[in-house]
């Protein structure tokens, strides 16, 4: 019985062993170990074996049986190694063809500089506020301590529709509908669009963007003017940028000033981006006037606060060393890629 | 306003700085430099040098040989100036030197001109005697210089001295923005002042002293003011004996390098005082002036007047006007007239040194045409104090000059003058707006430069007196800025705002908008902007009839022209023109998206502000067609929420799309956009010579429907079960309808259906189309069994037959 049982593995470890394919490796299965297998027939015929002698030879069988499919297993993986290898040498493919894109569609210059600008104030906790385009004489001008013959309201600079309505000069009047709410304090930046009569060209657009901000509290000094903008002009043009505030005047803040970066091409070296000077201007700010802040109905004996107004275009036309303004508003395919 | 910083040092004598230190300095305390240039720029070993001994050139009928005394030696110099003669004083510039530019008074070239010694037609040249030009100057600037010249120097000049000191080019002039609250600034006087407290040195203006004849004004001049409230101050002084000749030559070199053209000695007194006061004067013959009688009053509706440079000008009723007893004899505070100008036989003359309203006097020179350097200034409106001090600077120069002879006294008429406006001295209160700590000791210093005067009023408060010519100082926050000026913006220490915390945030709006750019741009559509306003023109150019809404347009009265005149009521002619702009350019496969607001009035005329509306505009051509674009929307509608089904109404009546492919889209029965191919003709319109496809969404009518609340409805769990139908439909059924049906009559258990086909052709019968669907259904809570789904079937396919349409075997 033994040594049937080991000529019965021996025979099937030979078939094993030539077969070439997966299908000849499942015939060895079916010839040795399946119903009607060589093994299966030898099972069968415990029937003849001895009381005794029956689980001796059960285990004996059971080893035989255990050994062809630990063999057969064996070989099986082997040999499907060796078809999935096959086949992944016969699909290798050209990894420098060329790219399957969607083509997604890029954003205007000036919304990623703006996006840029927002994503910093809302982190200082600042709203983010619109008003209307076409605005009132009162809101653009009057509240914003800019009287009636103030030559900044000479019609050279302003679009009338009539007497007392206008195209926005500027981001401003948002600041005043703002604070007419009443609800203090206020953080806010309003961001868009603003009309000036110049004529198109590199560097005019009769139509450009405005961010303005605006922060009303108890106790806000220039100090804390200063503090803000230097934080928003590292976060806008890198961490090593330095400002430089200079005495100014507008009509609506009191003490004024520009405010100059140091050139971020250059590092302040002077070079021929910021015309030798190591600065760039880049905008405008203040304390709010006492005026505009009492004509708003906020008592300025209680509340100081400071604003300031920046150009969306020159931001945009600065980080992107865009040379002539017109382009941003030709919406050439090229040139809105580049972003 | 153009300066030499000589002009300035007169009357700050300790200022020694660098020309960088004193820009950098100026900027920083508030009178803004914008630039400076140095005069002797490129002006290098030049003296001056006395011509001893003039020869022929041996081999040159055109040139001389020169012998030249420049101090330490003789040089000989070969030239071609036809005007130097022996004993001449003259600038030289030596071998080795430099001049600024050539001959000819062209440009300057930017590294000067260097001179060597040579040989001229074999005669050596050690040097070269310049022109004007060549020192970088001009005629115009010095009009002693001869035409094609050498420049002759006096002939006290010492020879071998500095000849470019000797002309007064050792010298920068600034260029200074001055802002519009800062009038004083406009003058030499002004901006001294602020050198002084800038640099912290003693400021030193001129001492006027007027020495006058024992007559009086009076018996020669009388002065009516008949609208006061556009000239408050009118001051006149008489000189006579005047004798017409050039100005000394300190007082031209001043003028010239503030870029003044000196002419002769009373125009240049007049001009060096508007410089050095800031205060515009004018001189009348007092000859020409009829009853030796001014009146300044208003002109009249429709009047003509010839100014002095010989111009014809209209003028209205809001022109003030000087006038003699019989006509008007110049425009006040803009310029003089033709019949009363000053010609170089003038005997007496009339000095006007007057305050103009401000604002009129910039809108009369504008509605006039003519803006000249006094209306400048005036517009800014002037102190009052300031013309009575000019003028009397004016007539002492005139005296000391030797130009003529003073009439005593003066004629002033004017309205109240301004009294002195104290503030009170509040140091914590500045102190806490800059967030600094200033001492009251260094405030009342900075102020003490300013010539802001620290007194003890009778109640025994501290307060601040301030100069008339400080009509910027209004309040404590004025102080606040002259002591952080002073103090230095730069040294005001840098804090971040403490107090209540608040909450950054966007408005709903803006965020549905930020989605809008994303799913575009995930779409392949680029963003573009475009303006606001634009021409009438547009509504012919979209077929807008002519009784459109659209074309109720909310109009700019003084627009830049008609092409940007209306605020745009629909914001497809941007759209179309960007796309238009693209395709000429020949760029392939074009999308662009734009948000931006169209302008609806409620009511012509404006009474109120009109409705913006954003709109979310699409457009597009190449790649892609009318469902790429409902592919955009849809994908929109899904991200901000709107999670039903648009529809979509082929009846849009748009006349610029399409008729036969274009739709509102509808939201929960609302119309919220539309979208469609561009009409043929409006692409001809455009010059746009392909297939184009438009969307808009009227993004206020989107946003009540947006919403960014998600709930988690489970995931299926039991197994869908999909049936496939074929159909023959008559042709003029839309998708939509069976689509509508499928939904109505599908129940609970229907969860989607998916058109898969839809052919137009020859298997099928005339007048029909093949469209085939396929159908989901799926229970949340169970298997769908057979007669579930066969119930659901038959209602569909019964609603389907009531349209006419069959089932395909």
């Amino acid at each position: 019985m033994k040594e049937k049982l080991e000529q019965i593995k021996q025979e099937a470890l030979k078939q094993i062993e030539v077969s070439d394919a997966l299908e000849k490796l499942n015939e060895v299965r079916v010839n040795f170990l399946g119903k009607k297998g060589e093994l299966t027939a030898v099972l069968k015929s415990m029937k003849d074996v001895a009381p005794e002698d029956r689980p001796k030879v059960g285990q004996l069988v059971n080893e035989t049986r255990e050994e062809i499919e630990r063999v057969l297993d064996e070989a099986k993986t082997k040999m499907e190694r060796a078809v999935r290898e096959a086949k992944m040498k016969a699909e290798v493919i050209d990894v420098t063809l060329p790219a399957k894109k969607n083509n997604v569609g890029h954003r205007h210059p000036n919304t990623i500089a703006l996006e840029e600008v927002e994503r910093i104030f809302v982190g200082m906790g600042y709203e983010v506020v619109e008003g209307p385009e076409v605005e009132k004489d009162y809101y653009n001008f009057e509240a914003l301590n800019i009287p009636a013959d103030h030559p900044a309201k000479d019609e050279q600079d302003t679009f009338y529709i009539t007497g007392d309505i206008l195209l926005r000069t500027q981001t401003s009047p948002v600041q005043v509908r703002e604070m007419e709410k009443g609800k203090l304090p206020i953080r806010m930046i309003a961001p868009g669009r603003v009309f000036r009569s110049d004529e198109v060209d590199a560097t005019h657009s009769p139509s450009f963007h405005q961010i303005e901000g605006l922060v009303i509290d108890k106790n806000i000094t220039f100090a804390d003017l200063k503090g803000t903008l230097a934080e928003f002009a590292r976060e806008l043009f890198g961490e090593d940028t330095k400002v430089k505030f200079r005495p100014h005047h507008f009509p609506f803040t009191e003490p004024s000033a520009e405010v100059d970066v140091s050139c971020f091409k250059c590092g302040g070296k002077g070079c021929r981006f910021c015309k030798g000077s190591g600065w760039i201007e880049i905008l405008g700010c203040g304390m709010v006037h006492p005026r505009v802040l009492k004509m708003s109905g906020i008592d300025p004996e209680e509340y100081s606060g400071f604003a300031f107004g920046v150009g969306l275009e020159r931001i945009a036309l600065l980080k992107y060393e865009i040379d002539d303004m017109r382009l941003l508003y030709e919406n050439d395919i090229r040139f809105l890629k580049q972003f | 306003m153009n300066t030499a910083l000589s002009w300035i040092k007169a009357y700050v004598p300790e200022l020694a700085c660098t020309d960088q230190e004193y820009c950098d300095a100026m900027t920083l305390s508030g009178t803004k430099v914008e630039g400076y240039e140095r005069l002797d720029k490129n002006l290098d070993k030049i003296v001056v040098g006395q011509v001893e001994k003039i020869e022929k050139h041996p081999d040159a009928d055109k040139l001389i040989v020169c012998q030249v005394n420049v101090g330490n030696e003789t040089i000989q110099i070969v030239t071609g100036a036809p005007n130097v003669k022996e004993g001449d004083k003259v600038p030289v510039v030596l071998d080795g030197g430099k001049v600024a530019g050539g001959h000819d008074g062209g440009p300057l070239p930017e590294e000067g001109i260097k001179i060597k010694a040579g040989k001229l037609r074999g005669v050596p040249s050690n040097g070269m005697m310049c022109s004007i030009e060549e020192l970088g100057s001009s005629r115009e600037m010095y009009p002693d210089a001869p035409e094609n010249g050498i420049y002759i120097l006096p002939q006290d000049t010492p020879v071998g001295a500095d000849a470019v000191e000797v002309l007064g080019l050792r010298d920068t002039v600034f260029e200074y923005e001055i802002t519009s609250n800062r009038v004083d600034c406009y003058s030499i006087l002004g901006i001294a002042r602020e050198a002084a407290a800038t640099f912290r040195k003693p400021f030193v203006p001129p001492v006027v002293e007027v020495k006058e004849n024992g007559e009086n004004v009076n018996d020669y001049v009388s002065v009516e003011v008949k609208d006061t409230d556009l000239c408050t101050r009118y001051c006149a002084r008489v000189c006579k004996n005047i004798k017409i000749g050039p100005s000394p030559e300190w007082m031209q070199r001043r003028l010239a390098a503030s870029g003044i053209r000196p002419i002769n000695n009373l125009v240049d007194i007049t001009n060096y005082v508007m410089e050095e006061y800031g205060q515009p004067m004018h001189a009348f013959d007092l000859d020409k002036v009829a009853g030796h009688k001014i009146i300044v009053r208003r002109a009249k509706d429709g009047d003509e007047f010839q100014t002095l440079d010989g111009q014809m000008r209209k003028l209205d009723s809001e022109v003030l006007m000087i006038c003699d007893a019989e006509k008007e004899i110049g425009i006040a505070g803009i310029m003089g007239g033709e019949n009363s100008k000053i010609t170089d036989d003038v005997k007496t003359v009339l000095f006007e040194a007057a305050t103009f309203n401000g604002a009129n006097i910039r809108k009369s020179a504008k509605r006039i045409g003519l803006r000249t350097d006094a209306s400048g200034i005036f517009e800014k409106g002037l102190d009052p104090y300031n013309a009575q001090a000019a003028i009397d600077r004016a007539c002492q120069l005139i005296e000391e000059l030797g130009c003529g002879e003073v009439v005593g006294g003066m004629v002033d008429v004017c309205e109240p003058l301004p009294e002195k406006k104290y503030l009170s001295f509040l140091p914590g209160k500045y102190n806490k707006l800059l967030g600094t700590d200033v001492s009251r000791e260094d405030m009342l210093e900075i102020f003490k430069r300013l010539e802001i005067e620290h007194i003890v009023n009778s109640s025994g408060e501290e307060c601040l007196g301030i100069p008339s010519f400080r009509q910027d100082l209004e309040g404590d926050a004025d102080i606040a800025e002259e002591v952080a000026r002073f103090f230095g913006y730069d040294k005001i220490p840098t804090t971040l705002p403490s107090g209540e915390a608040t909450t950054g945030k966007l408005s709903f709006k803006m965020r549905v908008e930020a989605k809008a750019r994303d799913i575009a741009e995930f779409c392949g559509f680029s963003q573009g902007m475009s303006y606001s306003f634009e021409s009438p023109k547009v509504f012919d150019k979209l077929l807008l009839p002519q009784d459109s809404p659209l074309r109720q347009t909310v109009t700019i009265s003084n627009p830049l022209g008609e092409d940007f005149s209306v605020m745009r009521t629909i914001s497809l002619n941007g759209m179309l023109t960007s796309l238009a702009t693209n395709y000429n350019r020949r760029n392939k496969d074009v999308r662009l998206y734009e948000l931006g607001n169209i302008y609806l009035p409620h009511a012509l005329p404006l009474t109120e502000l009109p409705d913006e509306r954003m709109q979310f505009t699409l457009g597009m051509y190449g790649e892609g067609d009318f469902f790429t674009m409902k592919g955009v929307i849809e994908e929109f509608f899904d991200v901000i929420g709107m999670r039903k089904k648009p529809v979509y109404d082929p009846k849009a009546g748009k006349p610029f799309l399409h008729p036969g492919r274009q739709a509102n889209i509808l939201y929960d029965g609302k119309v919220v956009g539309y979208l469609g191919e561009v009409h043929p003709e409006v692409l001809d319109n455009y010059n746009i010579g392909t297939k184009a496809y438009v969307a808009v969404l009227d993004m206020p009518e989107v946003l009540p429907f947006a919403t960014f609340n998600r709930k988690y409805e489970g995931i299926a769990k039991y197994p869908a079960v999909s049936r496939d139908i074929s159909m023959v439909v008559p042709k003029e059924i839309l998708v939509g309808q069976i689509e509508n049906m499928i939904a109505q009559r599908g129940g609970k258990i229907l969860e989607s259906y998916q058109l898969f086909d839809i052919y137009e052709g020859a298997q099928i019968k005339e007048g029909f189309k093949s469209v085939a669907y396929s159908i989901t259904f799926r229970a949340k809570d169970r298997t769908l069994e057979e007669n579930d789904v066969a119930a659901a079937m038959k209602k569909i396919l019964n609603g389907l037959e009531g349209l006419g349409i069959e089932l395909r075997q």
